[in-house]
């Protein structure tokens, strides 16, 4: 998007809001949705990347050492990754803004 | 221009999507739209016409397959009718926000329950708000004409709208009329190959259909009722068009016998004919009365019709369909709110008729044009809004 979205005027509008630009919805941070995030305990990780196959927006990577983080742009929080991790190394932690 | 053809309108009607030149058709048989369809196969299986003919197993899918097709590129067309067009009722709007010009041959049929096949307004006053163009025909070769032309309306890249081509199950569908073809050669030029503004495409892809925020989704519906607002100029340039193109004259609003009429009456569909009928015997016994008819139900023609009815004394708006616990029927609502608007001084009557497939004959309207042209104001027993002809009480 060339702007945020509420700064749009309707006739700035492609007909049918076609979206022309692919992939764009990486420019909508959705992050903000979030009330809780994921943290990993090193300890316990297996490095097994069940989070990140489980992750429904793609959004947990994996960092040079094999370790997986969150994406915290794109993370909603929904705790799928904490529920799915076998060895119980992923705790939600309530965020305050 | 050939000749004239004895044939049934729904076979007309698939004919001149022919002639269209349709790359796509997705439909679902249902009385009495069943015959357009099913000839519509034919005409593909026999190789006639170069089409994707899509087998689905319903209306949803129909029409859920008419927007797939359509964004892809293709001319694409349909047709359906009541419980039918309820079914599609979801995707039609997905259609015209997507802003896809499919083209629907919507047969118009009563709504369930009680169940009846035949005809009414029901269904296509229930769609009326889809956002897509609507067109009414009176005859056979108002829906041969009409199809073709909307085809060319929709797809202007002023326009980009489905276009919805009404007419009265069985008492047009089913019936044989004369009906004059336009030549192949004559349809390409006057409707050349759809160039859409976008398609589905792998090599240069776009997303379409996506979702919208509240920061945008008041933007995108203003602007595509922009759209259907600024089609009316473009319908009446196609309809001018067709009329230099064919010599059949066509126009947003039609009028009857106005010019001497202080009163008028105003109807959509099929039953134009038999009031006419009626007009020209009540002028046999010097009775001066006049139809406005519109021939586009949406977008509205608002300023086309106040320019001919500013200077009447009375309205009588008749309508296929009940109100259905609102005031009056669809089309008087949306007569009285323009008369509001305007400021015209201009008495209206509302009248329900033809439900189900009832006939109303000429003789039955003329009892009741006598008692609108020369009553103040008519009092209903039971109802001091809208009168329902024939019904027994």
């Amino acid at each position: 998007m060339a702007k945020p979205m509420d700064q749009y005027k309707w006739h700035e509008l492609t007909v049918g809001c076609v979206i022309e630009e692919v992939g764009n919805a990486m420019e909508y941070k959705t992050g903000d949705w979030r009330s809780s995030k994921p943290v990993w305990n090193r300890e316990k990780c297996t490095k097994c990347g069940l989070c990140w196959l489980f992750c429904p927006d793609a959004a947990i990577h994996q960092s040079d050492e094999g370790y997986y983080y969150a994406d915290l742009d794109y993370c909603k929080g929904c705790g799928i990754c904490a529920r799915e991790c076998k060895p119980g190394a992923i705790t939600m932690v309530e965020e305050e803004r | 221009m050939s000749a004239d053809k004895g044939m049934e309108v729904s076979i007309a009607a698939s004919v001149a999507a022919k002639l269209a030149r349709v790359e796509a058709v997705a439909a679902y048989p249902i009385t009495p739209q069943t015959h357009i369809v099913e000839h519509l196969a034919e005409i593909v299986a026999n190789g006639e016409l170069d089409a994707a003919y899509i087998n689905v197993e319903s209306e949803h899918s129909a029409m859920s397959a008419c927007v797939g097709a359509s964004a892809t590129g293709a001319r694409t067309f349909t047709s359906t009718s009541a419980q039918g067009m309820e079914l599609m009722h979801e995707i039609l709007f997905i259609a015209s926000g997507m802003r896809l010009p499919i083209v629907m041959a919507s047969v118009n049929r009563a709504l369930s329950s009680p169940l009846s096949i035949w005809g009414d307004h029901s269904d296509v006053m229930a769609a009326r708000d889809t956002g897509w163009i609507m067109l009414f025909t009176e005859n056979g070769q108002e829906v041969v004409d009409s199809i073709i032309m909307a085809f060319k309306i929709a797809e202007d890249r002023r326009v980009l709208l489905p276009a919805m081509v009404n007419l009265d199950g069985f008492s047009l569908s089913h019936v044989i009329e004369p009906i004059q073809f336009p030549s192949q050669e004559d349809v390409d030029r006057f409707l050349p190959p759809y160039a859409p503004l976008y398609t589905l495409h792998p090599d240069k892809p776009v997303t379409m259909g996506a979702y919208a925020m509240p920061e945008l989704y008041t933007e995108a519906k203003y602007s595509q009722e922009i759209a259907i607002r600024n089609s009316k100029a473009v319908i009446k340039e196609v309809m001018e068009q067709f009329s230099k193109d064919f010599g059949r004259k066509y126009n947003i609003v039609e009028t009857y016998n106005i010019e001497k009429a202080d009163t008028v009456f105003m109807a959509l569909g099929s039953i134009n004919e038999n009031i006419k009928t009626a007009i020209d015997l009540l002028k046999d016994n010097g009775k001066e009365l006049g139809l406005v008819a519109p021939r586009l139900f949406r977008p509205f023609p608002a300023d086309e019709l106040v320019e001919v009815l500013k200077t009447k004394k009375k309205l009588a708006v008749f309508e296929r369909v009940m109100p259905g616990g609102a005031m009056n029927g669809p089309l008087y609502n949306e007569i009285a709110s323009m008369v509001v608007q305007n400021g015209l001084d201009l008495q209206l009557e509302n009248y329900i008729f033809g439900l189900g497939g009832r006939d109303v004959e000429p003789e039955e309207l003329i009892d009741v044009f006598e008692q609108i042209s020369t009553s103040a104001k008519i009092t209903h027993a039971d109802n001091k809004n809208y009168g329902v002809i024939g019904v027994r009480s």
